[in-house]
């Protein structure tokens, strides 16, 4: 029988263990995904162990805490810290989500904390998402409108703008197509769920004019069909977006066409 | 520093930073043809347009008969007579066409029963010359900056932008006076990039982070103007920042003044409407400064909710469930996220915040930068937009949606401004290494930091004297203090300890770089405030509460070489750009 294991350097092994040193009797254990490439080492688990009085309820709080307090070596994208920006996304407790809108007392036990699984690592828990922009990109995310300027606006009811909500306030943060084990394989050639909803939010606009090219640039076994309905994503959308659902409404959109 | 890998690169712009006003000029630039770099040190949408919530501004008349001239009358008012009137005369005026612009390019704004752009009542939006409240503020529900700045990276994709994306920027290359590019470090593989161009924009946004609480995010720390300091150039009205009226208490998340422009308001723990004393007309919806003034009065007084008093409360539980749906799903997630707090049944706990910065860069409403060398004048080569602009259309205080606007039309003006200076091709000018040198000792000594001194230590203490001796009233005693007390975090530098010294996305070096910009943008911000000895706008003195127009109608302007400030001041403008308006001479400020 074929054995297949890991290539060396791609195992993560044990790392430094960060002891308290307030003296603090309420202590969590945190574990971090650790990778520096520069190193030309393994990836490794760091342990630390955080004095929990006086930290405030996020994720992002507890590793702030850590890189300001303990460690500033540790690497994390951070920006707006409520939600809106989408770069703190990381998989915490095995789970996609935002680390500034994650409160750490809905972790048990002790927080395991690994970058965005299946991207290249660039750093700790620093993922590469070259490939979702590209992604993005493909699906050409902009009005396509014939309309003269002539100092108007284009109408739009409260219906057709109705139709927008639940699409348009997507973040851009990746934990849904992370999370989809279709995107794990195929994550060159299948959209994911991030991208195909921003192209069913331009889809679906009443704007835009060019609906029939849309459905058609996203129409392929592999871009599109390649969705299993497997729902992850919709699970892990960290803004209670329904990727699932836009991809649904693509495909009945292209059976009824 | 001859260790570092440097990579060259020539394009006729640069633009530095992707946010809204960024990628507004970013788009303009490839419009016109000219070959345009955009570097900014996270992904676009990632920028901090994206937490505007409120809207945007523009006297479109969509609910109401409206007026450019009403707007730019608000503006005039809000700044407390500090802003350029014939900056703000092209605002108001561009403002409505900017608006239809973005509409175009695809911004899911709200919209009325007939099918126009939806607006809103904000804070200090008046018809006709303050007499009523109007409604000019364009939304997409209260999520209108992550709206604009999605779709702006959209239009920046469709004209083919040529992003430099988390690449953080260091220092301007200066040469005789002018701007020839400038230089960065590419946190994704480690080497340093020396762009030059004929022009440079700096769109970096404010430096919310000087303070302990705001609303900014971790990213907010003006690089652009350090960069300006550093080259030698000056920065205008730095003691103006503002205080957002409802931070969320404990946490520092926006809530937008949406909220009242919707219907709320704000409650003492007497259950008063205190708002009603302070501005009878215009109540919750006068200007932040003034709200964010009585909040900070009711608190002092002892009328402040809570164990320790120290918040009031801002209720939207009598408004209807469906109306907080349709148009503040964002507020009402942030709040059940950050202060537990259930809206439709709830009030929600807020304090006043820093939030915006007023000052910046001096520009004219060209978006070319000024320094004032015996008189004024522009510095060729470089230009500054947004936030990190100080045009100025703010003057003393911003009305609330008057920023987003400001991004997107300042942004096109610049993109318009550099097409009539460049000629796409130009060859550009050989600059000496000494520059590179320079900009490289730095980045190579703070890399090195061996001390004992970490950053966040440093940065911790400088956003702590920031909250406590610069905050929403100041008195000679708070700010004397806080001029001695700033200056010692800086002097901490000289014994900084940076454990990571790779060059890989080490975000200790990025955070270490980040505090030597915030800290001279402190030192420049305390030291403008203790000498401006009168009250105008979002500067409150104690000791000195009346506007003093006869000695303070003046823009201050600050260079900061180290920790040694210079302070000097232009004269506020006082003409307008055409004869379409008059000018709006001072008049006491009541709301």
């Amino acid at each position: 029988m074929v054995q297949i294991s890991l290539p060396k350097n791609s195992k993560v092994q044990k790392g430094e263990y960060f002891k308290d040193k307030t003296g603090s009797k309420n202590i969590r254990k945190v574990n971090i995904y650790r990778w520096d490439p520069s190193s030309g080492k393994n990836p490794r688990i760091d342990t630390y162990e955080v004095d929990m009085d006086n930290c405030p309820s996020k994720v992002l709080d507890l590793l702030n805490k850590i890189k300001n307090e303990i460690d500033p070596s540790l690497a994390y994208r951070r920006s707006c810290s409520h939600g809106v920006c989408g770069s703190c996304a990381m998989n915490m407790d095995g789970k996609n989500g935002l680390a500034c809108t994650k409160p750490h007392s809905e972790i048990k036990g002790d927080i395991n904390i690994y970058p965005l699984p299946h991207l290249k690592v660039e750093k700790d828990l620093i993922g590469d998402l070259s490939t979702l922009y590209k992604q993005y990109q493909y699906i050409e995310p902009w009005l396509k409108n014939s309309k003269k300027d002539d100092g108007k606006e284009n109408l739009q009811s409260t219906e057709d703008r109705a139709k927008l909500d639940g699409l348009y306030e997507c973040i851009m943060c990746a934990c849904c197509s992370t999370s989809c084990p279709s995107y794990w394989w195929n994550g060159d050639k299948y959209l994911g769920p991030a991208v195909l909803l921003q192209a069913y939010r331009w889809i679906i606009d009443s704007r835009d004019e060019e609906r029939k090219e849309r459905l058609k640039k996203v129409a392929d076994e592999l871009k599109l069909y390649r969705c299993h309905t497997i729902m992850n994503c919709t699970n892990a959308c960290p803004k209670d977006l329904n990727p699932a659902k836009a991809i649904a409404e693509i495909k009945k959109m292209l059976a009824t066409a | 520093m001859s260790s570092y890998k440097i990579i060259d690169h020539e394009y006729d712009v640069v633009v530095l930073g992707a946010g809204g006003s960024g990628l507004r000029a970013a788009v303009g630039l490839s419009e016109a043809g000219l070959k345009t770099a955009c570097i900014s040190k996270v992904f676009p949408t990632r920028s901090h347009t994206s937490a505007a919530q409120g809207g945007i501004s523009a006297a479109l008349g969509n609910m109401d008969e409206d007026d450019w001239r009403w707007h730019m009358y608000d503006t005039v008012k809000g700044a407390d007579w500090l802003g350029d009137q014939n900056c703000i005369e092209y605002l108001c005026k561009e403002a409505p066409r900017a608006v239809l612009e973005l509409e175009r390019y695809g911004v899911p704004f709200s919209r009325t029963e007939d099918g126009k752009i939806y607006q809103r009542s904000f804070g200090g939006m008046t018809k006709n010359y303050g007499n009523e409240t109007i409604q000019r503020t364009c939304a997409a529900a209260d999520r209108t900056g992550h709206a604009i700045l999605h779709t702006m990276y959209g239009q920046a994709l469709k004209h083919n932008t040529e992003f430099f994306i988390e690449y953080f920027a260091l220092d301007l290359l200066m040469k005789n006076g002018e701007c020839k590019g400038l230089i960065a470090w590419n946190l994704n593989d480690g080497t340093i990039h020396r762009f030059r161009a004929h022009i440079t924009i700096l769109a970096t946004g404010g430096y919310g982070k000087a303070y302990y609480s705001s609303t900014s995010a971790h990213t907010c720390t003006g690089d652009g103007n350090a960069m300006v300091l550093r080259a030698g150039l000056p920065l205008q009205d730095m003691e103006f920042v503002q205080f957002h009226p409802t931070g969320i208490y404990g946490h520092g998340t926006l809530i937008s003044e949406g909220v009242r422009g919707e219907g709320g308001y704000l409650l003492n723990s007497k259950g008063e409407r205190f708002m009603e004393r302070y501005a009878p007309k215009a109540k919750d919806l006068a200007s932040r400064d003034v709200v964010s003034r009585s909040i900070a009065i009711e608190i002092n007084e002892g009328r402040g909710v809570g164990k320790e008093k120290d918040y009031v409360h801002l209720h939207l539980n009598h408004l209807d469930p469906k109306v907080i749906e349709k148009r503040l799903p964002g507020i009402s997630e942030s709040s059940r996220l950050f202060a537990n707090v259930d809206v439709t049944k709830e009030p929600i706990p807020v304090v006043p915040t820093v939030h915006y910065n007023m000052g910046g860069i001096p520009t004219n409403y060209k978006a070319e930068v000024i320094t004032v060398d015996g008189s004024e004048k522009t510095v060729p080569g470089l230009m500054a937009i947004g936030e990190t602009a100080c045009v100025s259309v703010h003057g003393a205080n911003r009305l609330g949606s008057n920023s987003l606007i400001d991004l997107v039309v300042f942004g096109r003006a610049a993109a318009k401004r550099a097409a009539e200076l460049v000629k796409s091709g130009t060859p550009h000018e050989e600059i000496s290494n000494s520059e590179t040198e320079k900009c490289l000792d730095r980045f190579d000594k703070l890399r090195n930091g061996a001390g004992s001194n970490p950053t966040a230590d440093l940065r911790l203490a400088m956003q702590k004297t920031m909250q406590s001796k610069c905050a929403v009233f100041r008195t000679e005693k708070t700010l004397n203090e806080g001029v001695k007390e700033i200056r010692k975090p800086f002097k901490g530098m000289d014994s900084i300890s940076v454990k990571d010294k790779s060059l890989i996305f080490n975000t200790d070096l990025v955070e270490t770089l980040e505090f030597d910009n915030l800290i001279r943008q402190a030192i420049v911000t305390m030291d403008s405030a203790y000498l401006r000895k009168e009250s105008r706008g979002a500067h409150a003195r104690e000791d000195f509460s009346k506007r003093d127009d006869k000695n303070f109608m003046k823009h201050t302007i600050s260079w900061c070489n180290g920790s040694e400030t210079k302070i000097d001041y232009r004269p506020v403008h006082t003409s307008t750009l055409t004869n379409e308006v008059q000018y709006f001479p001072p008049q006491e400020r009541v709301y």
